[in-house]
């Protein structure tokens, strides 16, 4: 406790330095940080409101997330997602009955199966009579996921919804060119033989060559890792800033993978392979080895590299939700309550990954709490230097009253309670899986730590983000 | 354990920020130091690197004049002399702009060539020393870097540009008469091959950074950085002065190489100029290129040449000494006045001299599609103003909106735009074929048919669903704006505004003020033209205003050319030969017969006998046989579609002959057509000064030649008669007056100037 305690003095003197050489500031923020000693005195003792229904996580699990080709290389998203479903299945014990709906996240689509959710569903012991669908918003489609489920149960629609998320990026749809996919279709209507022969003497080499799922930004040309770069010089997050708060997030996963935090992991067994027990991008470097690495995408004088940023990865998560009559009635004794949410969007050029940033003091507002009030921050670490530079946003007044039209920054959030189970850039960034296993490791962290309200929070493509408060189930 | 990891990580990131805090503490006391004592250029030490900032106050813009050369020269000393600095990073201060260039008035005041002589080799022996500086020196380029500003930056050791639209990069003096005078044109072959050098000074084009990365003129790029916690252009500067500042310690470590990468094609380009007689070939095309174009009307391109040429086959000595000799001849040139003068004016004509308008126009209507209005809209969405284009047919209007695609898509193919840009930019263009939105528009800009009638009828429905702040502007060519006025209930909100065809590449804009017209609208007006990146006159209103009104009588006087037997094709060569980038016979069937004939036929009634000459009767002809110009495919010439060679139409033969006048052969050479031609927009020109219609000779200038294509190497009307003398023009002109009467009989204002030498439209 005590070392707690000292930390949270060291940060504060640290992140308040700067503001503490003017000295109009100092009396807002700090004063109230200081004043809060670690976790009593909450804005609210809890977030419900009279006449809406509570909904509650009952069960939440993913299978162990894997760099990108290899365990799951040669398998489809649908069965990752299988994967994830029976886990669920299986560790709730939920008649599969019950379940009302089925919703999934995911990014980049298998053609094949387009509507993931239900091909998983089919496949994994849901009933065929339960309808799924899958949705989609880049790195919050599982966010997405789990609030359409929220908005079903509020509404009265549903009782439990499964909300889950899928990605695999060992493989993505590799399309022919628009000609050569011209040529092809007007094939199939050609009818006599001249009409194709035709056709085929319209045919140049250059249409073999292939198109790639975009890497970048639509609207911008720009690709992610690019706008990171520009992002973290705007906000001045050097490289050594970003390799060390990489190697933190490896560091606290690795422990955290020691000592069996991350319970949520469903182990998979991959046909024809060994079973899968444990995430495999966890690997603590040294800031040496590290610093050698080239720039990635801002040649040659960037900061953003391969170590500090998510690596590419393949998993699927899932999750129970229910109104909490339902659960209770049922017998189940629920993790988390899913409290207020909000969707942002900004600038998808120069503010691409800043969603955290605008997302935090809405849903805080919206929510009536402080920053004081969370005892667990869950972000999406896409990169280092964008979760710095959210940082940085969030510490700043000139960033929120120019750009995001408020009196007050909301404050950076306190390092002790931020991911300290790690992160994407450790754990992995399967794009539509990751939004589940932020609310799991926040329902997780506040069950084991003792906590209340977590917040948790990610950036996606589009320059558009999320944020969601969850509340711990009373003991 | 997590706490104590946690507070680990936390020392290393405070102990950084302190470190970074530091930093910048000291350095703006040494900056803030180094402020008293100059005043365009400073330094503070980082480290082992200098950096020297431009920032000449009170001033949008850095120019190289004699006190910055010489503040630049006292900084470099005292790095050169510090043995703490290794190395030195060369930035200005100014967000969009790097150095724009020589100062223009020091060149302009010199009065003999050995004194621009001078300023040029001063410019080369301070840029000589920077080339051979023991410590490399990077070149941060924000912003325009152009001139004199791209010399300084091509004597550096290195170059990091900002991947901006802002940053261009380039050397204009060839647009102002003159050639690159500090060392120019003998690195710019080296650094980016012959050819390419002989494009960028010849032409005189701005390049973009990405492009001048390609090309070899610049290492690196920095892409500009979005907000932070500091707005997005001063980090950007910052950030680049970060990335000069590694480079620049780089280089001192020689971990950089200051050699650019080069690709096969390079390689092959540069070894293939090593052969003599490969670099004799290109000398000769680009002299035959040049010569075809400026007809010999510009030295400056020709001296281009023989500079750059001078210091390949001759030597670097043997370069210099040409290239200060030839910017000194060059400077002194009537073609360079005439240049500079035309700069200066086009600066005067990108400000609201009237002021701010009370409420700045945020809805734009534009009444018609056609060829104008939507070229109107065009240049009004693509500076993000919500425009409402309306027309009465859907074919027309959706003729219009695919114009302005068209246009804006054209940008995407030349990379100025992106797609997403394009949509975003086009989402701004509403089309309509009603009034809705009307209630809204804070400004109505009508480009329907030219005919008063009609004019009326669209006034009054307008005026009847505009709010009563509604600026009403005409685009007109001829038609008189009191006239259209007459029926307006707010006579106070009607202004002209005359774009000219194609409106998204001609750069002027005449807008024309009635008595009633209040300063407000004209405020307003001038706010929105130059929104839409026009250059703007203001002139009162007449038959004509200012440019249509110049442009009859020297019409008339091509008419009469013709009658008197002058093929089309020697007409244009002579009229393009004295300077007018298309000739006159060919202008007539671009801006289109019926046109041509229907303001010949206003203005003749206006004006009575002195704008007669040639007879409307052959425009009235061609009319008749469906000769309007390019537009129906027949005019002088016959235009097919897809090929550039135009031949002349064999049935205006038959017209020619029937209308045939007797030439006078005392006022028929070729010489005297040119002139004849010229004199008449000339004394229009000043007459429209000596009535008012013209508020300055500037102006009039500006709108000679960015409206009507007057020879831009003459500088237009009133530049011409101070650089030719007032008494040489009457002088002619009464020649020609005793030929032909009245239409040449010189006006009062012009005959006080040759009275008095002293008289001068241009002091």
């Amino acid at each position: 406790m005590s070392t707690i305690l000292t930390s949270t003095f060291k940060n504060l003197s640290t992140t308040s330095k700067w503001a503490l050489r003017f000295s109009v500031r100092p009396l807002s923020c700090s004063s109230q940080l200081r004043s809060a000693p670690a976790v009593q005195t909450k804005s609210k003792k809890t977030l419900a409101k009279p006449n809406i229904k509570n909904i509650v996580v009952v069960e939440g699990v993913r299978i162990p997330f894997l760099l990108s080709g290899t365990s799951y290389k040669d398998l489809m998203p649908h069965d990752l997602a299988r994967g994830a479903l029976s886990g669920l299945l299986h560790r709730s014990n939920v008649p599969k009955n019950v379940v009302d709906y089925i919703i999934f996240g995911t990014v980049i689509q298998e053609v094949k199966t387009s509507n993931v959710a239900r091909e998983a569903a089919l496949g994994a012991g849901f009933s065929d009579k339960t309808p799924a669908h899958t949705v989609t918003m880049a790195c919050i489609s599982s966010n997405q996921a789990m609030t359409t489920a929220v908005g079903l149960i509020a509404s009265g629609q549903c009782d439990v919804v499964v909300a889950g998320g899928v990605e695999l990026m060992s493989d993505v749809p590799i399309r022919h060119s628009r000609k050569m996919r011209k040529m092809m279709l007007d094939l199939n209507k050609a009818k006599t033989l001249s009409q194709r022969l035709s056709l085929l003497t319209k045919f140049r080499l250059n249409f073999l060559s292939p198109e790639l799922p975009a890497v970048a930004e639509f609207s911008t040309n720009e690709t992610m890792g690019h706008s990171a770069d520009r992002l973290a010089a705007a906000f001045a997050v050097s490289r050594m800033e970003q390799d060390e708060y990489a190697l933190r997030s490896h560091s606290l996963a690795k422990k955290a993978q020691d000592e069996g935090h991350l319970s949520d992991i469903v182990p998979f067994k991959v046909p024809g392979k060994d079973t899968v027990t444990k995430d495999n991008g966890i690997r603590p470097s040294s800031l040496e080895q590290m610093a050698k690495l080239k720039p990635a995408f801002i040649k040659p004088y960037g900061t953003v590299t391969a170590a500090n940023s998510s690596f590419l990865t393949d998993g699927a998560s899932a999750m129970l939700i229910m109104s909490e009559e339902k659960a209770l009635a049922m017998g189940y004794k629920p993790k988390a309550y899913l409290r207020d949410f909000i969707y942002v969007s900004q600038d998808p050029k120069d503010q691409l990954l800043l969603g955290p940033t605008y997302a935090t003091p809405k849903v805080l507002e919206k929510a009536g709490l402080t920053m004081n009030d969370i005892d667990a921050f869950e972000f999406h670490e896409a990169f280092s230097g964008q979760i710095l530079a959210n940082f940085k946003a969030m510490d700043s007044d000139w960033f929120a009253q120019n750009y995001m039209g408020r009196k007050t920054k909301v404050g950076s959030p306190p390092l002790e309670k931020f991911n300290i189970w790690g992160g994407s850039l450790s754990l992995g960034h399967p794009f539509g899986a990751t939004g589940c296993r932020l609310v799991m490791a926040a329902a997780n962290r506040l069950s084991k730590d003792g906590g209340q309200y977590a917040l948790v929070a990610a950036c996606a493509a589009g320059g558009q983000g999320h944020a969601m408060i969850v509340e711990a189930y009373p003991k | 354990m997590v706490a104590s990891r946690a507070i680990g990580s936390l020392s290393r990131f405070s102990a950084f920020r302190i470190l970074r805090s530091r930093g910048c503490i000291c350095r703006s006391f040494t900056v803030s130091s180094a402020l008293l004592t100059r005043t365009h250029i400073n330094y503070g030490v980082k480290g082992d690197v200098a950096v020297v900032r431009i920032n000449s106050p009170n001033s949008k813009v850095n120019t190289l004049n004699k006190e910055v050369q010489s503040e630049f020269i006292e900084v470099m000393n005292e790095i050169w002399a510090n043995d703490q600095i290794r190395s030195a990073v060369l930035i200005s201060s100014k967000p969009g702009c790097f150095v724009a260039g020589a100062d223009i008035n020091m060149l302009a005041s010199c009065t003999t060539p050995q004194e621009a002589t001078r300023i040029s080799q001063e410019g080369q022996r301070i840029f000589e020393k920077l080339e051979k500086s023991p410590k490399p020196v990077v070149a941060a380029i924000s912003g325009s870097c152009l001139g004199g500003g791209l010399e300084l930056a091509i004597a550096c050791q290195y170059r990091i540009a900002t991947k901006d639209r802002k940053t261009v990069l380039g050397v204009p003096e060839v647009l102002l008469g003159l050639l690159p005078g500090a060392g120019g044109t003998q690195r710019l072959p080296k650094m980016v091959g012959v050819p390419a050098a002989f494009d960028m000074m010849l032409t005189g084009r701005n390049i973009r950074a990405d492009r001048a990365k390609k090309m070899g003129l610049v290492d690196q790029l920095v892409e500009p950085l979005g907000p932070g916690v500091k707005p997005p252009e001063e980090r950007t500067i910052e950030y680049l002065e970060e990335v000069a500042i590694t480079f620049a310690k780089g280089l001192a470590d020689r971990k950089v190489s200051t050699k650019p990468s080069k690709g096969l094609i390079d390689k092959l380009t540069s070894y293939a100029m090593t052969i003599p007689f490969v670099r004799q070939q290109i000398y000769k095309t680009v002299e035959e290129k040049v010569k075809k174009q400026t007809k010999g009307l510009y030295p400056a391109p020709l001296k281009i040449i023989d500079v750059v040429k001078a210091g390949l086959e001759q030597g670097n000595d043997a370069g210099y000494l040409a290239e200060s000799q030839k910017f000194g001849e060059l400077a002194l040139t009537k073609e360079s006045k005439a240049l500079m003068g035309l700069y200066n004016g086009q600066v005067l004509c990108k400000k609201n001299k009237f002021g701010a308008p009370q409420k700045n126009v945020q809805h734009l209507a534009i009444l018609g599609a056609g060829l104008m209005g939507a070229g109107i809209a065009q240049v009004s969405v693509d500076k993000g103003l919500k425009t409402l284009l309306k027309d009465t047919t859907l074919t027309g209007l959706s003729r219009g909106q695919q114009q302005v695609f068209k246009g804006l898509n054209d940008k995407v193919k030349k990379k100025a735009l992106t797609s997403f840009e394009r949509d975003s930019i086009f989402s701004n263009l509403i089309g309509q074929l009603d009034y809705k939105g009307f209630e809204k528009a804070d400004m109505v800009i009508e480009a329907v048919f030219e005919d008063l009638t009609v004019k009326h009828k669209v006034l009054k429905e307008v005026e009847g669903m505009t709010p009563e702040h509604c600026i009403f502007a005409s685009n007109t060519s001829a038609l008189p704006i009191n006239q259209i006025a007459s029926v307006s209930k707010r006579p106070e909100k009607v202004i002209g505004m005359h774009y000219f065809s194609p409106v998204d590449k001609m750069q002027l804009l005449e807008i024309i003020t009635t008595d009633k017209t209040s300063k407000d609208t004209t405020a307003s007006a001038v706010a929105v033209g130059l929104k839409q990146g026009k250059v703007i006159i203001v002139v009162k209103d007449g038959p004509g205003f200012y440019t249509t009104r110049c442009l009859a009588p020297m019409m008339s006087e091509v008419i009469r050319i013709l009658q008197e037997g002058v093929d089309p094709k020697k007409l244009d060569a002579l009229t393009t030969g004295f300077g007018f980038p298309v000739g006159a016979a060919t202008l007539a069937d671009e801006v289109g017969v019926d046109v041509a004939q229907h303001v010949a036929e206003d203005l003749g009634k206006a004006f009575g006998e002195r704008f007669g000459g040639g007879n409307v009767e052959l425009l009235k002809q061609m009319v008749s046989k469906g000769f309007l110009g390019r537009k129906s495919g027949k005019g002088f010439y016959i235009y097919q579609e897809g090929s550039k060679n135009k031949s002349l139409n064999s049935e205006m033969d038959g017209i020619l002959v029937n209308l045939r006048l007797a030439a006078k052969p005392e006022v028929s050479s070729d010489e005297d057509i040119q002139y004849r031609v010229i004199m008449r927009f000339v004394n229009e020109a000043v007459l429209c000064l000596q009535e008012g219609i013209l508020a300055t000779p500037a102006e009039g200038d500006i709108g000679a030649v960015f409206g009507l294509g007057f020879p831009p190497c003459l500088g237009g009307p009133f530049r011409f008669v101070d650089l030719y003398g007032a008494q040489k023009v009457v002088d002619r002109l009464r020649k020609y007056e005793s030929a032909y009467g009245i239409q040449f009989t010189p006006c009062q204002l012009l005959l006080d100037h040759a009275n008095s030498s002293s008289k001068k439209f241009y002091q």
